[in-house]
């Protein structure tokens, strides 16, 4: 297992390497100069020099990728240009507050899913299979910045039973799992969580309806078998691919969630990340962007191990 | 009675066999999911093209007077948005800009993705490993998020966010080319076409690309509906089209500021990218049914 672990972290080194140059390279393809956000407008030609050699931005493209990532392995992500705080500072508040987010919607989303995805392969081809299917195809067909609003619509403006935005009194720094503070969660997390119940469902009806066809299926039946353990043993065979859909989906709830922070000014990493869009803070957003990413890249490799620590096929292959 | 036989075998029609694309087409026709989701986006295409002449109001032209008007209002069917602007008319013009950026990137990256795949899947070793790789680096970002970085570091701008989309999709593309590729590859046939003396760039030409764009083609297809939402959601975040262009994600959230006042109609826009997105995605489900492709 652990040779196995090794093997799979060796794997991940290039692409967290490609992940940090995309992420420096954002920078370079903003347009305009970076310096115009710091400068003065009336800064002499002489100043713009000088600040340019303070920032590192008269050498080469390889020499600067080569300072950021090194200040960036001892957690210096640089400053905020909007704030003046530390990016690193800024992005983890924010990650904390989208975790919450996304794991909320992912306890809602992956019950559901794989109960109604299992409904519809046990009982494939029924009036109930159809019903799922449709369901699961609304469900990743919604853009969800729009179901939010319409949640809105009815939960807040028309029957006031939920707040609309924000994180609770307080603010970002003050959470607590009592009813003031959970009832904003209840309308994002709701929201968030209509696509991925759709894409595992999805994907556990076409798993549970592969599995309960194959031959082993019946030959437990054949020695006797209660349904019941039957079905114990095709929630094994599908486990490790049910898992891996469900880890991924999880990475995607962090780094999607940003339209849905937007629509319920949730202050998690999306909302922090269009601030930074729109106040042209690009060491905001590159560190934002950054830390999202490797996040989904480790939430890849845990997938791959847990998948290979549940089926020991994987491992061979 | 031998002639008699050779006149019944003259008359027997000589049918020319049914080829694969036309039992494609002849099964999506029977299909009525399919063929409604068909015309509901070849309607919006159309209306969205022909917008000019049927006779809608200047989708551009505000009045203060008449602005946040209800649904079924007299002479605004569909009510006026924040400025006073037909939301009709509006909404079909709107149809313009969201369809174009919605669809467009899917067609980019499929011709882009499917060369760079064939490639890789034929051409194989150094070349296989360096594009494969670098596909690998861009599948650690979820697509919101990479749409989003690239678009944001760009800046507004129709141009800015097909570009972005395009880099979105041409990853998943290629690697489903690569996948498909190699898998043709290896069968026998391309090795008597090779043994014969033919180029790569023939062999590719002649019998690689037919037997592999269909299954990436499928796979485009299925992109579309992701890349309408991820398109309208670049506007919505303001990070796409500019106002005061009409378009369905920058209308759903310049309407925003209006669901105290008119709740509904702000819901409009976002009504007109689910129907376009699930209609998509029907599509999508009854080509890849019709061509057997199983998922």
């Amino acid at each position: 297992m652990l040779s196995y672990f090794l093997r799979r972290l060796i794997l991940v080194l290039p692409v967290a390497f490609g992940v940090s140059v995309i992420c420096f390279l954002l920078v370079q393809i903003a347009p305009g100069d970076p310096l115009t956000a710091i400068m003065p407008v009336d800064a002499t030609a002489e100043e713009q020099a000088a600040m340019r050699a303070a920032y590192g931005l008269d050498k080469p493209l390889p020499i600067q990728y080569a300072i950021w990532i090194g200040n960036l392995v001892q957690g210096d992500m640089g400053k905020s240009i909007a704030t003046g705080r530390p990016v690193a500072q800024e992005v983890f508040g924010a990650v904390q507050n989208s975790l919450l987010l996304a794991v909320s919607a992912a306890v809602i989303a992956f019950p559901i899913g794989i109960f109604l995805g299992f409904l519809a392969g046990y009982f494939r081809d029924t009036l109930l299979d159809r019903a799922v299917t449709a369901l699961s195809i609304t469900g990743v067909s919604v853009p969800n910045y729009w179901l939010g609003i319409v949640l809105v619509i009815i939960f807040s403006v028309n029957l006031g039973w939920l707040p609309s935005m924000g994180a609770g009194p307080g603010g970002s720094q003050s959470w607590a799992w009592d009813w003031l503070h959970m009832r904003h969660l209840i309308l994002p997390a709701v929201t968030l969580a209509v696509v991925p119940i759709g894409i595992v469902a999805r994907t556990v009806r076409a798993l549970a309806g592969d599995i309960l066809t194959q031959d082993f299926v019946q030959a437990l039946y054949a020695k006797g078998m209660s349904r019941g353990d039957v079905l114990r043993h095709v929630a094994r065979n599908a486990a490790a691919t049910a898992l891996s859909v469900m880890g991924l989906q999880l990475g995607y709830l962090l780094g999607g969630s940003i339209l849905i922070e937007t629509v319920f000014n949730w202050p998690g990493s999306g909302f922090l990340l269009s601030n930074a869009i729109f106040q042209r803070d690009l060491p905001l957003l590159q560190g934002t962007i950054l830390i999202l990413a490797l996040f989904f890249v480790a939430m890849n490799l845990i997938v791959d191990v847990a998948q290979a620590a549940i089926d020991p096929r994987i491992k061979r292959s | 009675m031998a002639l008699a036989e050779t006149d019944s075998m003259q008359d027997a029609k000589v049918e020319k066999p049914q080829g694969y694309w036309s039992g494609v087409g002849a099964r999506v026709v029977r299909d009525p999911v399919s063929m409604i989701c068909l015309g509901v986006v070849l309607l919006l295409i159309l209306s969205a093209i022909f917008a000019p002449w049927l006779g809608l109001p200047d989708p551009y032209k505000g009045s203060m007077i008449a602005r946040l008007k209800p649904l079924g209002t007299e002479g605004h069917i569909l009510g006026t948005d924040e400025q006073g602007r037909d939301m009709l008319a509006r909404l079909i013009y709107g149809g313009r800009l969201t369809l174009f950026i919605g669809l467009m990137p899917v067609v980019l990256a499929f011709f882009i993705g499917s060369a760079l795949g064939i490639v890789a899947g034929y051409v194989g070793g150094m070349t296989n490993t360096i594009i494969m790789r670098v596909v690998d680096v861009f599948f650690a970002f979820p697509s919101v998020l990479l749409a989003i970085a690239i678009s944001g570091a760009l800046g507004a701008g129709i141009v800015n966010s097909l570009v972005s989309l395009t880099i979105v999709f041409i990853p998943p593309i290629t690697r489903v080319a690569e996948a498909v590729t190699s898998g043709v590859r290896a069968l026998d046939y391309i090795d008597a076409a090779r043994a014969t003396g033919a180029s790569a760039w023939t062999v590719i030409r002649v019998h690689v690309i037919g037997n592999v764009l269909s299954p990436i083609f499928v796979y485009a297809t299925s992109l579309t509906s992701v890349c309408m939402i991820l398109a309208a959601g670049l506007s919505f975040l303001g990070i796409g089209v500019r106002p005061p262009e009409p378009e369905w994600g920058l209308m759903l959230n310049t309407l925003r500021s209006a669901i105290y006042i008119n709740p509904w109609l702000s819901a409009l826009p976002g009504v007109m990218i689910f129907i376009t997105s699930l209609c998509l995605n029907l599509l999508s489900d009854g080509l890849r049914s019709a061509m057997n492709v199983r998922d």
